[in-house]
């Protein structure tokens, strides 16, 4: 379970989180929503330590992240899986070379349990045959599921995803968010997604929280979020004219 | 001064909280053949013309009778060993290596590459920089040897080719009033130029934020800093160990 209590975040003169508070239940795809500049992607980089919070604490399981010694944070850290936005595959390894890096640098496991490791989180999101391959020659979809597997080889408890479906056509998104959905019912794991994505959010939203101007406006599931009452996330969900045409 | 400072804190980053000292030796070797090997080329050519003019153009000025003419390789010698190769070829090498350190860490930073490995609990700046500054103090001396040797190799072969100084004369010269502690003074300055150039390029590179244009910036400013840094270290160390 992943708890964050007051997260408040200034840069310069501008406040990008305001006393953001909320916890995130293992089995549970939790999603951070919000438009653009409101402070998704600053609070998961607070979560994950990229960024230090000027108040507030996160804890993991109980332990607060932000002030424990080196060692345990190294340790809550090896817990964690990341997807990023540009799914940040290292350019100048392979596809098993990426997914196996974690086990290469964290595990002290035999060279062929780490292979066999890497090919079976492959096998899980379906690159088995792309294993050979540079990342600059893969699809965009290809690079998230090689990120997703890369951020799930180490059995974490928690994952984040940063706006898995950037970038990607409807069909893949809907395939990437099915994927996340499964490997965290299947892992158990805690899983945090910032998306503004309607399909991700109607589709494995299991609990949501609206972001607006760095604050948490509204809580809640996909099956309450078109009814919240709430005008900023009625006016951010009614963007999309296909919501729109649907409430007609 | 807050960026000196800044670059100090980079780089005690470098040597806390590593990682096991067998994870970098395949890095070094990589870096070596990537930073060495890839630059025998550029070094070799740049350093055998340097050596063929400095030659010609000693030649040219030494216009007394008196002078004997293996003073010529004398010149050619001193200062291919003292000061053309070293800091020549460490400038030469600024370009090359240090932009290509800069714009590599700068690609990786803004990719997330560089967020990826932290999150993972490993120190990004010691896996990624370490090898790469191991591997230029180990690399530069050797190319710089390589370098002083083509140089005057270039100058003999030139003077000759051109008639201002014969072979004899020319081998002659190379053994007149030599200071084996020369040799020593370049590879010293070699090595502090192989230590400024990679971690001023990888200082660059890490903190680089934005998008291509800021990392076009850093590859620059990791070159032009880098130059700024050997001439100023040239001038200290040849005060230090010259004077």
């Amino acid at each position: 379970m992943i708890e964050i209590k007051n997260i408040e975040k200034t840069f310069g003169d501008r406040q990008v989180l305001a006393g953001i508070s909320g916890s995130f239940k293992p089995g549970d795809t939790s999603l951070i929503i919000g438009g653009s500049g409101t402070g998704k992607s600053v609070l998961l980089k607070c979560m994950i330590g990229l960024i230090k919070p000027d108040l507030g604490e996160v804890l993991y399981d109980g332990r607060d992240f932000l002030t424990t010694d080196l060692n345990e944070q190294k340790t809550i850290r090896r817990e964690m899986g990341v997807l990023f936005q540009g799914s940040a595959l290292f350019d100048s390894k392979t596809v098993l070379e990426n997914v196996r890096f974690p086990l290469d640098m964290l595990t002290d496991q035999p060279e062929s349990e780490k292979v066999d490791r890497a090919q079976e989180c492959l096998r899980r999101v379906g690159l088995e045959n792309a294993a050979d391959r540079m990342p600059s020659e893969i699809s965009g979809g290809m690079k998230k599921r090689v990120g997703i597997a890369r951020a799930i080889v180490l059995n974490p408890k928690y994952l984040f995803c940063d706006e898995p479906n950037s970038g990607l056509d409807p069909l893949t998104s809907i395939k990437i968010d099915q994927l996340i959905s499964e490997i965290t019912d299947e892992y158990q794991i805690t899983t945090v997604v910032i998306t503004h994505d309607m399909n991700s959010m109607m589709e494995i939203g299991e609990k949501i929280m609206f972001l607006y101007q760095g604050k948490k406006l509204w809580e809640g599931t996909s099956a309450t979020l078109t009814h919240s009452g709430v005008d900023e996330l009625n006016e951010f969900i009614n963007a999309n004219k296909l919501i729109r045409e649907m409430e007609k | 001064m807050s960026r000196l400072g800044s670059y100090l804190i980079f780089l005690g980053t470098l040597f806390r909280n590593r990682e096991k000292i067998g994870v970098y030796l395949k890095l070094i070797l990589n870096e070596c053949t990537s930073i060495g090997v890839g630059s025998i080329f550029i070094v070799a050519l740049v350093n055998t013309f340097i050596g063929a003019v400095t030659c010609v153009q000693t030649a040219y000025n030494l216009t007394n009778p008196f002078v004997p003419k293996n003073i010529i390789a004398l010149i050619v010698r001193d200062s291919s060993i003292l000061e053309l190769a070293p800091t020549l070829s460490c400038i030469v090498l600024a370009g090359k290596v240090g932009s290509n350190i800069a714009s590599e860490l700068g690609t990786m930073r803004i990719t997330e590459q560089i967020d990826a490995l932290e999150v993972m609990g490993i120190n990004s700046s010691s896996y990624l920089v370490l090898p790469k500054v191991i591997a230029s103090v180990l690399m530069f001396p050797l190319l710089v040897i390589m370098a002083g040797f083509l140089s005057i190799l270039g100058g003999y072969i030139a003077g000759t080719l051109a008639g201002v100084i014969s072979p004899e004369e020319y081998v002659s010269g190379l053994r007149v009033d030599y200071k084996p502690f020369g040799v020593v003074f370049a590879l010293i300055k070699t090595v502090v130029f192989a230590f400024l150039i990679s971690t001023i390029s990888a200082y660059r590179g890490y903190n680089v934020s934005g998008g291509a244009l800021e990392v076009g910036a850093a590859s620059t400013a990791a070159v032009t800093n880098s130059c700024v840094a050997i001439v100023a270290a040239d001038f200290i160390l040849t005060q230090l160990l010259l004077t």
